[in-house]
């Protein structure tokens, strides 16, 4: 069994250090906050934050204005997610809140946390590498092939390992 | 009496500036939604092979290649919308014209035949988008910009799945290959279309909103032939063109798709999910 040892440590990317950095900048972080319960429907314990959606918080003339991005553009979770900040906020005590659908800058996997990317690899999803370098997310080999370049949803690819034969989702470098 | 000239002449040049800010917004929403109508008929057409592709993989591939499409459509049909200005949906845009008002490209209303069609087109397509989308995201406008670097990542990953299918089909047995040829034969005439320009479309470019299609043609031409003769396959673009699209002007299978594709909204015109 081939073993992989560069891709046990996530590292951190530019473009989430620029995200977390912003976050942390941020005087709301109150809500920032807040919004970690909001998580992905399809990817259980994946936050939107940690997805790389949640983009801003922002309080403008009394109304919270939250901003997210889709991962992919007909991703029918983005409806829920919206429904679900809403909710989040009314049970905080935030009333008056509107959440804005931002394309700019696209959303790429470089914008999840690297404690997104370790939570999908605790449910058994291959997260995404650069070089689409696919290990297996349950013994860590290599030794993988691609079976379909769409799995169970868009932002997914399915594979299968060679050694220990699972079937597994890969969630594709975007 | 020369102050009254003057006068006469600044409501002139204010007036002919207003009449040219409407051409150019109605230049705009005309682009919007051509492009948006591009997206939801192609998408309308991938989504039919849902529960009947060759097996499940590819089944759950090209309904999510659909949805890529119905998102582009959405993202267009809703800045369309906002463009317009008359507080209509992208919904009302979608679901409430006739086939004469529909301006996307034959090519992408065309039925799907069989699987090697759809590969074949799909992967025309991808190496149209992936060029053309490129070119689009630096538009002026900043929201045709954003649409188009969202989109265009994902037409990147279509071709990579098109073009070793094609490949494949080519490469399979004599019936895969004489299939692929049958469809290339049909969409050769379809495919010129993607390089024509509008008259609204040429003034776009002008103010560097809108992409020259026309220019698109040789570099498409070259990456499909030199893909295909890797294969073995010979492929020449005839030059009889068939067109119309733009106009409104479609082939006989879009009134049928469309009557399937509105049929809920125009029998429960704002039902809801």
């Amino acid at each position: 069994m081939q073993q992989s040892t560069t891709k046990i440590i996530p590292t951190k990317h530019p473009v989430y250090a620029q995200r977390h950095a912003f976050r942390r900048g941020s005087e709301h972080g109150a809500v920032w906050q807040l919004l970690d319960q909001v998580f992905d429907p399809e990817l259980p314990g994946l936050t939107i934050w940690d997805l790389g959606v949640l983009q801003n918080v922002q309080l403008s003339q009394g109304q919270w204005q939250i901003a997210i991005t889709p991962t992919y553009s007909g991703c029918p979770a983005v409806e829920t997610i919206h429904q679900d900040i809403v909710n989040a906020m009314h049970q905080g005590g935030y009333q008056d809140v509107k959440v804005n659908v931002v394309l700019a800058p696209p959303w790429s996997t470089e914008m999840m946390s690297p404690a997104g990317k370790t939570q999908l690899k605790a449910l058994q999803i291959a997260p995404p590498d650069v070089d689409d370098q696919v290990s297996c997310p349950v013994c860590d080999s290599d030794n993988t092939q691609v079976v379909s370049q769409f799995g169970s949803t868009a932002c997914k690819a399915l594979y299968q390992c060679k050694d220990c034969l699972e079937h597994f989702d890969y969630f594709k470098h975007f | 009496m020369t102050q009254a000239i003057e006068s006469a002449a600044t409501t002139e040049t204010t007036q002919t500036a207003e009449t040219a800010h409407r051409r150019a917004q109605q230049d705009l929403y005309r682009f919007l939604v051509a492009l948006a109508d591009d997206a939801v008929v192609l998408s309308h057409r991938l989504s039919q092979w849902c529960s009947k592709a060759p097996y499940l993989e590819e089944d759950i591939a090209l309904s999510n290649v659909a949805l890529d499409y119905i998102g582009r459509a959405r993202m267009f049909y809703q800045y369309a919308a906002e463009v317009e200005g008359k507080g209509r949906t992208e919904d009302d845009i979608a679901y409430f014209r006739n086939e004469r008002e529909f301006t996307n490209l034959l090519i992408h209303e065309l039925p799907i035949n069989d699987f090697a069609f759809t590969m074949v087109r799909q992967f025309f397509l991808d190496v149209f988008y992936c060029q053309y989308l490129t070119l689009l995201c630096d538009s002026k406008d900043q929201q045709v910009a954003a649409i188009a670097a969202k989109a265009v990542k994902e037409s990147r990953y279509h071709l990579k799945r098109s073009e070793p299918w094609i490949t494949q089909l080519c490469e399979g047995t004599e019936e895969s290959l004489s299939r692929v040829q049958d469809a290339l034969i049909e969409l050769e005439n379809f495919a010129g279309e993607l390089f024509l320009m509008s008259d609204w479309e040429t003034r776009l470019v002008g103010q560097g909103i809108a992409v020259d299609r026309a220019q698109l043609h040789g570099n498409w031409n070259s990456h499909v032939q030199d893909f295909l003769k890797k294969s073995g396959v010979e492929f020449s673009p005839c030059q009889l063109q068939i067109r119309g699209g733009r106009e409104g002007i479609h082939t006989e299978h879009l009134g049928h798709m469309l009557s399937d594709m509105q049929y809920l909204q125009r029998t429960y015109p704002g039902a809801q999910w």
